[in-house]
């Protein structure tokens, strides 16, 4: 019982220096904008939670797997990803990657994984997950290409023939 | 006539109580008005107007400050070794640090020098000077690190030492020390000085693009001290000027024995001359060694080659490469002004602040116009030369530097101030004391041919009562000054690493977008990169042993290694797998003669460790990470020689289960 209150409090404290980084974040990239004045972000009606933050809005996803692509996804899963995630269900640093594509949709997935600072800062479900894992997921700096193609790597995971 | 005279007086007698009272300690509040601290202010989370890059002198770092804040921004590691940063240490730097003598793991750097573009700063590089084992380092603004360091042969105390031309076509550097060159034996008297004794000026070429640097030539000079120099832009593109000093050629009790001459030289080179003279197949070869050490940031890890010729060009024996004129009193700075028109030399030891045409230098070689020549070369007449003196300037003048107004700022050593003067009339129209005994001083941009003004800097030698005491040793200072209007205002004090010697201030907008943020995975080129974690491994080579590990928030893989033996060596290829800005991970392991290992994310280092015990040794993350850094964590199992404890290495049950399984 202690040990989850504290885990619950570290979460918090996560969370909080979560926010305080993206904060600098965005000061880094332009000085310009006063760093004391801190968003808001509840209740913003602009964010849609299925999609979640970032360039992709709308993504192409085909009836069969596109097996070049899972392919390629598969090598960066083994370079970017597999240091924290397993293909099953069980969670390593963060979460197993069994029925992640049935979780989320590919927009929030590819969103996530590029955009990764922001939606951790904003996204409910990201937060929720950063909760129980507590280390804020890494940017791996995946290009447009290598998100889509992860996407189709999980697909395949998750059973897409 | 006599009012005159009295006047003269009087003023002279006014400018040196000005100038022993500042020797005087004063407290803060008398040299500061009360908007100082809104002028140094840089708001929390707000990034500085400019980059001033300190030297650390006997650190033999480079610092970089942000100013107007005087935030110490990083400590560049260039020629001393820096287990905080692995610098020396890692089995990738340590070839950085090799020379002809092995491997040096200290110096003294002295002198920055921001790489030009048309004469103006570019943001690329820095260069910079080892003092005692000669160097020349250059630093890439990029990654903030050291790309190369290339030896000087024939070189004895490299202080005059780095000054580049107006496009970065050459980093020349000079002997201080002059020495029998290396081809010859120096196994003589030290009193022969006169006869085996010879100064060398080293021209490094740059390329371009790169700033790959290659030794081009060296020219022999006769054996005296060089002190520090300038090259000539504008109108004097093409040429440097050095100080010299000892021209009395002593080398014994040099206080005394160097400083019996009324006047030393400044030496004019004529670069594009010597350059022509080379191309043209003059100059000998000449055997000698020394070290060029180059760091990739491709496979991560230096490489160091001992190279073994020289080309010489004597100037003796060229009519139209080296001309003297006589400066008075052993010259330490040797500054051009913005048009390049102006040569200031400050003698330390003289009355007045000697400005000289470049344009009667020219016509005064072409009329032939020498007093005599010191060892075949031509001495120039003072006159001849002389655009005017700078009166009553202040005591010890030692450097200046130039802003966007006209106006000339040099630093007063012995009577411890700044004074400004107008380059056009050669008038003092300001002076501030420093706290105290400044040395160099920088304005922003000051040596370029558009310096951009606004702040000047004073570093200065002893601090003695302006921060707390520390017990005996005492951090040296800079002060900064607001140098917008007439007069010259004192804003910030600021502590610095080592000495600071020269230092130059760049406009941050040049550097700060260009900044790598992390190495690409995928252009990592080092032979032990462990490409993502299903490419870790232990490998035995005979009694070597590599580790290929990889580092993630927050876990190291493998992170239990088991079947080490007493009298392995064993090598941690430590890859970071994070491809995010700030996230570096270090490593470290129990009772290592070693430093630690920093590793950017993308990056491959290497970490020796000899294990001295049999038994248990806990290895660990030291840079901190996330939450879990406390976690990231792992061991190491040493058996005795000879032992046949398997070699075994995982991470976590769910990874190589067969290896965990077979532990049991």
């Amino acid at each position: 019982m202690k040990k989850l209150a504290i885990l619950l409090f570290l979460g918090a404290f996560i969370a909080a220096c979560g926010s305080g980084g993206s904060e600098s974040s965005t000061t880094a990239s332009d000085n310009s904008t006063p760093a004391e004045t801190p968003k808001t972000e509840s209740g913003n009606p602009s964010y849609d939670p299925q999609r979640g933050e970032g360039k992709f809005t709308k993504v192409e996803i085909g009836e069969a797997l596109d097996i070049a692509m899972a392919a390629e996804g598969e090598k960066v899963y083994g370079v970017k990803c597999s240091s924290c995630h397993k293909l099953t269900s069980e969670k390593l640093v963060g979460p197993g990657w069994t029925g992640v594509t049935e979780r989320h949709s590919a927009e929030w997935i590819m969103n996530f994984s590029t955009n990764t600072d922001a939606m951790l800062d904003k996204d409910p479900k990201a937060q929720a997950q950063l909760e129980i894992c507590l280390v804020r997921m890494p940017n791996q700096n995946l290009s447009d290409d290598d998100a889509r193609h992860l996407y189709e790597f999980m697909r395949k995971n998750d059973g897409v023939k | 006539m006599k009012n005159f005279k009295l006047l003269t007086v009087a003023a002279f007698a006014f400018s040196m109580l000005l100038g022993f009272s500042a020797c005087k300690p004063k407290n803060a509040g008398s040299a500061i008005s009360s908007d100082a601290a809104s002028k140094a202010y840089v708001a929390p989370g707000k990034y500085d107007e400019f980059y001033n890059f300190v030297s650390g002198g006997f650190s033999g770092q480079l610092s970089t400050y942000g100013l107007p804040s005087g935030r110490l921004l990083r400590v560049i590691p260039v020629f001393s070794v820096d287990p905080e940063k692995g610098w020396g240490y890692s089995e990738e730097t340590k070839p950085m640090l090799n020379t002809s003598h092995g491997f040096v793991p200290w110096d003294d750097l002295h002198h920055v020098q921001n790489s030009k573009t048309n004469g103006d700063y570019d943001g690329k590089w820095v260069f910079v000077n080892a003092n005692n084992t000669p160097r020349v380092a250059r630093i890439d603004l990029k990654t903030f690190r050291t790309a190369e360091i290339i030896e000087l042969p024939n070189s004895g105390g490299n202080h005059s030492s780095p000054f580049i031309t107006e496009n970065t076509e050459y980093v020349v550097a000079g002997t201080r020390f002059s020495i029998p060159p290396d081809d010859k034996n120096g196994d003589v008297p030290i009193n022969t000085y006169k006869q085996n004794f010879k100064g060398t000026i080293s021209f490094i070429s740059v390329q371009k693009d790169n700033g790959k640097m290659e030794l081009s030539f060296q020219l022999q000079c006769p054996g005296f001290n060089f002190d520090l120099s300038r090259a000539g832009k504008g109108v004097s593109n093409g040429w440097f000027f050095f100080s010299t000093y000892n021209t009395e050629q002593a080398h014994t009790l040099l206080e005394v024995n160097a400083s019996q001459k009324d006047k030393d030289f400044i030496m004019a080179i004529n670069w594009k001359k010597a350059e022509e003279y080379l191309k043209s197949g003059k100059g000998r070869k000449q055997a000698v060694k020394y070290a060029h050490n180059v760091y990739s940031d491709e496979t991560h890890s230096a490489t160091s080659t001992i190279k073994t010729e020289v080309t010489v060009l004597d100037v003796k024996d060229f009519a139209d490469i080296a001309y003297f004129f006589p400066c008075p009193k052993s010259p330490h700075g040797c500054d051009v002004s913005p048009t390049g028109e102006y040569i200031v030399g400050s003698g330390k030891l003289a009355a007045v602040i000697p400005v000289f045409s470049f344009d009667k230098m020219v016509k005064a070689i072409a009329a032939k116009d020498f007093i005599g020549n010191f060892d075949g070369i031509p001495i120039l007449k003072y006159e001849s030369v002389l655009h005017g003196e700078v009166k009553k300037p202040g005591l010890g003048p030692l450097h200046t530097e130039f802003d966007d107004k006209g106006n000339a700022y040099t630093s007063m050593f012995v009577s411890s101030e700044v004074v400004k003067w107008s380059v056009k009339d050669l008038k003092v129209l300001d002076r501030v004391p420093t706290y105290y005994s400044v040395g160099h001083l920088a304005v922003a941009g000051g040596d370029t041919k558009k310096p951009y003004g606004k702040y000047m800097v004073a570093y200065n030698k002893i601090t003695k009562d302006r921060y707390l005491p520390t017990g005996p040793e005492l951090s040296q200072s800079a002060q900064l000054y607001d140098i917008s209007g007439d007069k010259m205002q004192l804003i910030l004090d600021f502590p610095t690493i080592g000495e600071p010697h020269y230092a130059q201030i760049v406009a941050a907008d040049l550097i700060k977008n260009n900044s790598t943020k992390f190495f690409k995975m995928e252009e990592n080129k080092n032979p032990f990169f462990a490409n993502g974690e299903k490419e870790t491994k232990v490998v035995r080579e005979g009694n070597k042993v590599h580790v290929y590990m990889t580092a993630i928030r927050s876990h190291l893989t493998p992170d239990n290694i088991e079947g080490i033996r007493m009298g392995d060596e064993v090598y941690f290829h430590v890859t970071n797998l994070e491809q995010d800005w700030d996230v570096p991970h270090g490593f470290a392991i129990k009772g290592a003669n070693n430093g630690e290992l920093l590793i950017m994310p993308g990056e491959t280092q290497t970490l020796k460790w000899t294990p001295d015990k049999v038994g248990m040794f806990p290895m660990y993350c030291t840079d901190f990470c996330s939450a879990l850094h406390q976690e990231m964590s792992g061991y190491v199992r040493v058996s005795p020689a000879g032992s046949n404890t398997p070699l075994l290495f995982s991470t976590g049950k769910n990874y190589a289960a067969s290896d965990t399984a077979k532990k049991k």
